[in-house]
């Protein structure tokens, strides 16, 4: 387990950017209105970041090895194909996340 | 009669965070439970969400403090993921709330759900406690639900193995949601080409070296396009 101070300073790391992000625009609303090229970036940001975020978190994903990849697959449809049929967050989730669990929790038991 | 009226204002406010409140119970499990099955004591849990309070980025940064990343990767990958809030100020009604202390605590919970929240055109006339009754009691039920997923876990058997397929889950969601702004497949392409280069490069720093280069190559094609413009 890691160490407890690490944990913390983390956790405090964090904490004190996402209160910067949040606090110290209020402070500089002008320039903030006029920029454009942050007006750019918050437009194409999202989307760009939640993808590599997506793609960070299956990055130990083996693709030669069957129960791996084969999981990872099938769950990663049926999350993105429940969201674009019915566009609810909570299910779609639950269905990839219930899948996934199903499979993987059989191949570690066979495997 | 002023404590009449604060009362009645903190009760419209959770009239008006309730529905957002019951959308964030699932969400709020899993995150506890996600804490402990990644190692971490259960107590982080509520730590976590009280402190950081920032749904996707907890969820993400479970996952960092369970590896071990590097502080400064914690530190940017924050940076990136919450860049959003930036524009939460440009339509928050911080003007509202009146007192450095108040106006601390306002900013530091200025949530996606409490930007969402008041978004609307009345909400410039709110009263202060209102605003944060809005934010306190959606931060109340946050850190109560990622405590009680905590207990949840302790009780899911080992052989249960997988649970941390809801984070890539809530990121592919968000994902899509995301998308719809634009409906534009260039730009999810670039980060997926990203992501792909950065692991080749390094596995275990691909995380801030997808960022980077993602950031870096929207920055360039924002400045080509101006250029283009200003030549044509």
């Amino acid at each position: 387990m890691p160490d407890q101070w690490y944990i913390l300073s983390g956790i405090l790391v964090a904490a004190a950017v996402t209160w910067g992000l949040r606090a110290i625009p209020f402070a500089m609303l002008a320039p903030l209105r006029e920029s454009e090229l942050l007006a750019y970036l918050e437009q194409r940001m999202p989307v760009g970041i939640m993808v590599i975020l997506a793609a960070y978190t299956l990055r130990d994903t083996d693709p030669a090895l069957i129960t791996s990849v084969g999981p990872t697959a099938l769950a990663l449809g049926l999350t993105i194909g429940v969201q674009l049929w019915r566009g609810n967050m909570l299910l779609s989730i639950f269905a990839g996340t219930a899948v996934y669990v199903i499979l993987a929790s059989v191949a570690a038991a066979s495997g | 009669m002023e404590d009449q009226g604060t009362r009645d204002e903190v009760a419209a406010g959770w009239r008006i965070v309730f529905p957002a409140c019951a959308a964030v119970v699932p969400l709020g499990l899993a995150l506890g439970v996600l804490v402990v099955q990644s190692g971490l004591a259960w107590w982080w849990a509520p730590v976590l969400a009280a402190v950081v309070f920032a749904g996707s980025m907890e969820f993400l940064l479970v996952g960092l403090l369970a590896a071990a990343a590097p502080l400064a990767q914690i530190a940017v990958s924050t940076l990136l993921v919450n860049f959003r809030h930036v524009f939460y100020a440009l339509s928050f009604p911080l003007h509202r709330v009146t007192g450095g202390g108040w106006k601390a605590y306002s900013t530091f919970a200025l949530t996606d759900e409490a930007y969402a929240l008041t978004a609307t055109p009345e909400s410039v006339r709110w009263s202060r406690a209102r605003i944060i009754s809005i934010q306190a009691f959606f931060h109340l039920v946050w850190v109560s639900c990622v405590l009680a997923g905590a207990g949840l876990g302790m009780l899911i058997p080992p052989q249960i193995v997988g649970l941390d397929f809801a984070v890539t889950a809530l990121f592919v969601v968000l994902g899509i949601e995301a998308y719809k702004v634009r409906r534009s497949l260039p730009v999810p392409a670039l980060a997926l080409g990203c992501a792909i280069l950065a692991v080749l490069i390094s596995r275990e720093n691909m995380l801030l070296i997808a960022m980077g280069l993602f950031v870096a190559a929207l920055i360039c094609s924002r400045f080509l396009t101006v250029r283009r413009r200003r030549l044509a």
